[in-house]
């Protein structure tokens, strides 16, 4: 993403910066936040929005992540188009309401900037907070860098309220990395930004002053928890097409065109990593200059991860020898990390026979170099000639090796 | 790395604007229709602690996203750091340094190990305390930056002063920024 044209204005800012200018220009009716680092300047730069006037927002100043998360909840059920942002233990800490949010089938958006959970105390960048959270019943959409993380945010609505779907979506990206990092970003005006999101679909709000009905009441052994489950999982599969149509709109409004997998070198690949978040691009450029090398590597990078796209994923790596998923998060006592196990389960029900391994990297920040992925694809290169892969993780840039 | 590829490397304590520095370095890359990234290396952020922070600038989108292993420049806000850690670590011998100090690089060179690469010194804490009244060396940086590297030329340093600054600044303010880019242009030493 973020191609750089002669005609198109480029701004340099931080990823944060991008996602709040994108706030900004959707004027949600309400933001209830908490500060947490890395997601700070979100709510810091939306807050100057705020105050500057250039907004109509209602801002929420909570005093915690439970307690804003709440406040979206209630805003979002009497019909107000609401927003928020968190990181980390913030995120952890909206846990037990981010389940409400889902089943009361809430259209909020929640931009999480991935960051490590303790302990040790960690401000840096992995997954474990997000992916944590991937059965709270919420869209999942990763990016890349600021651009996508941007252009996602102005996508986030039209998915969320589509009336197949009313399910709260986060959108994720890289702590620090991309989130404090100064890179191009091409916006959109405020008119287009405004044009695309549109006007929610008609619904009934939960939440009406003149027709009071009870919500989330104790639903026992007799009631309808079971198939508000059910409702829940349909929707994700309802999802998964009104993702793509919203991308496709977007593309023929900005022509960056995305997908649930973006996929680079996939053709004729015989290696390939299958990775999320910022880690792409670095995983992209090394695999162009092993290309150039003659090996035919390729690299599959999940944006879509709730609802997860089997059939699309299945369908890519058909015909590889050998397949590297990529965990920025761990699964202590699983045969690996989140996004490992969701490529296998894939990869066995649809019967497609390549040899996998789990690289897990990143925890807490910690650097991935060019170098790394260049020794996961030799690993991967070995196993397609024949060498057998461990059943356990192979973790990347680990000291004391 | 690829030949249009620049990788530079900034090393300064905590309050010397070398985040700062290294954002005007991409607008002013973004200006010349190049692709840019900037980020510091994040830990405790305290007045005086070492930082390090990293930009780069290509003809071609940049992807990667990891921390710049071999710097092709490498500025010093604060020559007090040479003593303690290693600046060239991982930079090419034909890398360029440039230290912000009142000392010649020959005698700079006497002191400190550069190997073969290029030794650059400018004086940006005395100028500009002498042209914008406070003594924070990063402005002048960009003027030196400019003259070693050709990255960009003094003119557009200056316009691009002139319109991000003219907006928020006095022109006093201004106009002092623009003369500590010139004169550190001017008084680069090799």
């Amino acid at each position: 993403m973020s191609a750089i044209t002669t005609t198109a204005k480029v701004r340099a800012v931080t990823g944060n910066q991008a996602v709040a200018l994108a706030m900004k220009q959707i004027d949600p009716d309400v933001v209830a936040a908490y500060p947490i680092t890395p997601q700070t300047d979100v709510v810091q730069t939306f807050s100057q929005y705020v105050a500057d006037g250039a907004v109509r927002a209602e801002f929420v100043t909570a005093e915690s992540e439970h307690s804003a998360m709440s406040a979206c909840i209630g805003s979002a059920a009497a019909g107000a188009r609401t927003m928020t942002a968190t990181s980390s233990a913030g995120f952890a800490l909206m846990w037990e309401v981010l389940f409400v949010a889902a089943s009361m089938r809430l259209p909020l958006v929640m931009t999480t900037v991935n960051r490590a959970l303790s302990g040790p105390i960690n401000i840096h960048c992995d997954h474990s907070d997000s992916m944590g959270g991937r059965d709270t019943g919420w869209l999942q959409i990763y990016n890349e860098d600021a651009q996508e993380a941007y252009d996602a945010t102005v996508m986030s609505f039209p998915i969320a309220e589509h009336a197949a779907v009313r399910l709260p979506l986060m959108n994720m990206y890289d702590g620090f990395i991309i989130s404090g990092a100064i890179g191009p970003l091409v916006p959109l005006s405020d008119g287009q930004v405004q044009a695309f999101v549109g006007e929610a679909p008609p619904y009934k709000h939960l939440l009406q002053p003149n027709d009071p009905i009870t919500v989330g009441p104790f639903d026992g052994l007799h009631g309808w928890y079971f198939e508000h489950k059910i409702a829940q999982n349909r929707a994700m599969e309802a999802a998964l097409p009104v993702i793509q149509e919203t991308y496709d709109r977007f593309a023929e409004l900005t022509g960056r065109r995305y997908h649930h997998l973006m996929t680079y070198g996939m053709e004729d690949a015989e290696v390939a990593l299958v990775v999320i978040g910022s880690a792409a691009g670095t995983a992209r450029s090394v695999m162009k200059q092993l290309r150039e090398e003659g090996i035919k590597a390729g690299i599959v990078k999940i944006r879509t991860f709730r609802p997860f796209p089997t059939e699309e994923l299945a369908r890519v790596l058909s015909g590889v020898k050998a397949v590297g998923i990529m965990d920025r998060a761990d699964s202590y006592g699983a045969q690996g990390g989140p996004l490992y196990l969701e490529v296998l389960a894939a990869l066995y029900q649809r019967d497609v026979q390549a040899k996998t391994v789990n690289f897990v990297y990143g925890l807490g920040g910690r650097d991935l170099f060019p170098q790394n992925i260049e020794d996961a694809f030799r690993t991967l290169e070995a196993a397609a000639g024949g060498a057998d892969l461990p059943y356990y993780r192979i973790y990347l840039n680990m000291k004391g090796e | 790395m690829s030949a249009r590829l620049t990788e530079v490397r900034w090393h300064a304590r905590g309050g010397q604007g070398a985040v700062t520095a290294a954002k005007m370095v991409a607008e002013l890359a973004v200006e010349r229709g190049k692709h840019f990234q900037a980020f510091p290396e994040y830990g405790p952020e305290r007045s005086g602690a070492p930082i390090v922070a990293f930009t780069r600038i290509s003809d071609e989108p940049i992807q990667i996203y990891s921390p710049i292993e071999s710097p092709n420049v490498v500025l010093v806000l604060d020559a007090t750091l040479l003593g303690a850690i290693d600046v060239t670590d991982g930079a090419p011998d034909d890398a360029v340094v440039i230290v912000n100090t009142d000392q010649s690089p020959a005698d700079l060179k006497a002191q400190v190990d550069f190997g073969t690469r290029r030794v650059l010194t400018v004086p940006a804490t005395e100028i500009a305390g002498q042209t914008i009244g406070r003594r924070i060396p990063n402005t002048p940086m960009i003027g030196a930056i400019a003259k070693a590297t050709g990255l960009f030329t003094l003119d557009e340093v200056e316009e691009h002063l002139r319109a991000s600054f003219g907006k928020k600044f006095s022109e006093k303010v201004v106009e002092g920024n623009v003369e500590a880019v010139r004169r550190a242009y001017n008084e680069v030493r090799e």
